[in-house]
């Protein structure tokens, strides 16, 4: 390996980790606020409005806050999986946004940089796949070592809820792969360009249907993955004081809370990178197509964030029978059903 | 060099792998043990992702840590967390010790003089992604043995369904616990 | 150093001698479940290897270790739903204590 080579892979990829690193971590501490914000609009309030103007200064007061809040263990629980779980939350959360990608290739100073990724992997999709499988984990053991029933409850509800939503969220991810052929996002992100026709979300190839089914069904099943109302039980506070986290405070309280925003993002950028034609802008004509596409790939993000939060606004919470099955009658049976359209189009269409 | 930071990559999944299967072994916590079996499946899937099979390395992340890890969590905590108890009558302890080094120091000179029919390191191809030939190969050359194995997870699926039921009528299948 | 197929095979013994270890000295009913899996996935290993060693051989290693992972997904739900059902029935999972057909 020479050193210009080094030079040239190396550089662009630590540049851009940091980066989108950064940014990630800037936008979870304001995304906070913005749901405030919201939130209270939602609700004839205001929402914060003390700390700096307009509120703007108050995710570094509450960071602040939880920093020096006394960091307690409780005596009944496991201490290394107590202080592992919520390292493994926010590790897996923040790893699945490794191989999404932001925008369109890119030059800077004559170095090639690629696609806005971080890696662009030929197994980009099962390897998110593989990581939000993952996040189970953090949860659960939250629940178990925490020594206390609530929280015990919480962690079972959490895991089982997770893998049953699973299901659904892989399978309606299927349709897009049948019709792209590749894993690879930074393909299926260039397979959708030249207007929001092309979008998997509306392909005309099938008519519409397929991809707007599975864009729902990945909405409603990434609601429950990422423990958001209506799908929060996991959290429940009415009837499990606070779930798996009962027990946590101070920052490894802040590691999972940063871990659910981050989740958030992460779900918004994949339905984005999927089905909405990730970084192309949906008209492909001149005042569109000159903005950057990291600002489309943003803007598509942060609308889904705001559905995110418009709903928690909206709906009640589900009762945990009930959520059952749901993702079991009713998403998992869609999902299959429209596994088979869009083999059934994509065969009409005559693209096998 | 080159060849050095592969090797030490490696030897580092290998004592990941290993280390944590011997924890899983000799932990006298079943959840421990569970937790410890998380880091061997993911050593497992790098060193797969090591030798150039990434579909298969990152299925063994999606089934193994993601499905069939968190069942046996389940299992754990259904069952009740009875370690104090069940844990201090391991039997045969120091027997299954001996068989193990029997069975090692017979078996490791073995397959380190057995000629096998590889090809050195230094002559193999470059890895390739494989997606795209094993989902040729299961719709051609394989294609008997995936339609049995969907049938056979058909058959696994009812059948734990109908198990797990038992003779308490709750209406999931999952709650069982209910009756113990 | 480079490495060879020796080296898997090496690890994957040791990974199949603690999962025959763990079988044989548990009798936590999850725990033996545990130790199939540790067994299944040595197995798993050598296939991948041999696959990576031998390359004429047109990924069937890798396929086959796909429906190795398959049949592990199917193993380890039916016994799971089985140790459930023990558990109802007798409420513990210690597997010298289930002996009513001894008799």
């Amino acid at each position: 390996m020479t050193d210009s080579h080094l030079f040239n892979v190396l550089v662009p990829s630590l540049l851009k980790m940091v980066v989108i690193f950064h940014v990630l971590l800037g936008v979870v501490a304001y995304l906070v606020l913005v749901e405030r914000k919201l939130l209270g609009r939602f609700q004839q309030r205001v929402g914060p409005t003390r700390v700096g103007p307009w509120g703007l200064l108050q995710p570094i007061a509450d960071g602040l806050k939880l920093f020096l809040k006394e960091d307690i263990i409780p005596t009944k629980a496991d201490r290394v999986l107590f202080i592992a779980a919520p390292l493994i939350s926010m590790i897996t959360a923040l790893l699945a946004m490794a191989v999404i990608p932001f925008g369109p290739r890119f030059e800077l100073f004559g170095i090639d940089f690629g696609y806005l990724q971080i890696a662009d992997v030929n197994v980009g999709l099962l390897y998110i796949f593989g990581i939000t499988s993952l996040g189970v984990y953090g949860i659960f053991l939250a629940g178990w070592s925490s020594g206390n029933k609530y929280s015990l409850i919480g962690g079972l509800r959490s895991s089982a809820q997770m893998i049953s939503y699973e299901l659904t969220l892989g399978l309606s991810v299927i349709v897009i792969l049948m019709a792209c052929g590749s894993l690879r996002m930074s393909q299926i992100a260039e397979s959708q360009g030249d207007g929001f026709w092309n979008w998997w979300i509306f392909s005309t190839q099938w008519y519409f249907i397929p991809g707007l089914i599975g864009f729902f069904l990945y909405l409603i099943s990434a609601f429950a993955e990422t423990n958001r109302l209506p799908f929060d039980l996991p959290e429940a506070e009415t009837e499990l004081v606070s779930g798996y986290n009962t027990e946590y405070s101070s920052m490894k309280f802040a590691m999972f809370f940063m871990a659910e925003y981050v989740n958030i993002i992460t779900v918004c950028s994949i339905a984005t990178t999927l089905f909405l034609g990730a970084w192309h802008s949906p008209l492909p004509f001149a005042p569109f197509t000159s903005v950057p596409g990291v600002i489309w790939f943003l803007a598509k993000v942060f609308s889904l964030v705001f559905v995110f939060i418009w709903i928690r606004a909206t709906l009640p919470r589900f009762r945990y029978d009930q959520l059952m099955h749901f993702g079991w009658k009713v998403l998992l049976p869609l999902a299959l059903v429209n596994i088979l359209l869009a083999a059934a189009g994509l065969i009409a269409a005559g693209s096998f | 060099m080159d060849a050095l930071l592969p090797s030490l990559l490696f030897y580092a999944f290998a004592g990941v792998i290993l280390g944590s299967a011997a924890f899983t072994a000799f932990a006298r916590d079943i959840v421990h043990a569970a937790f410890s079996l998380l880091f061997t499946f993911f050593g497992l899937a790098c060193l797969y992702l090591y030798l150039g099979a990434d579909f298969v390395g990152l299925s063994q992340v999606v089934i193994y840590v993601g499905g069939i890890l968190v069942l046996l969590l389940f299992g754990v905590m259904f069952t009740g967390h009875q370690t104090q108890e069940t844990e201090k009558r391991t039997v045969n302890f120091y027997w299954g010790l001996a068989l193990i080094a029997l069975l090692g120091a017979g078996m490791v000179p073995a397959l380190l003089k057995a000629p096998w029919a590889v090809k050195s390191a230094a002559e193999l191809p470059e890895a390739k992604s494989t997606i795209s030939s094993i989902a040729t190969l299961l719709m051609t050359d394989y294609l008997l043995p995936f339609e049995i194995a969907s049938l056979l997870l058909l058959m696994a699926l009812i059948g734990a369904v109908v198990i797990a039921r038992g003779e308490t009528k709750t209406d999931e299948g999952e709650s069982p616990e209910t009756s113990a | 150093m480079t490495i060879g197929i020796e080296h898997y095979l090496v690890v994957s013994l040791v990974l199949f001698l603690l999962g025959l270890f763990i079988v044989v000295t548990h009798r936590n009913g999850v725990r033996i479940l545990m130790g199939v899996e540790l067994i299944l996935n040595s197995a798993n290993l050598n296939f991948v290897a041999f696959n990576r060693y031998m390359p004429d051989s047109a990924l069937s290693g890798n396929v086959f270790a796909i429906f190795v992972i398959i049949l592990a997904a199917a193993e380890a739900v039916v016994a799971l739903a089985i140790v459930l059902a023990v558990y109802q029935q007798f409420s513990t999972i210690h597997m010298d204590e289930i002996s009513n057909m001894k008799h």
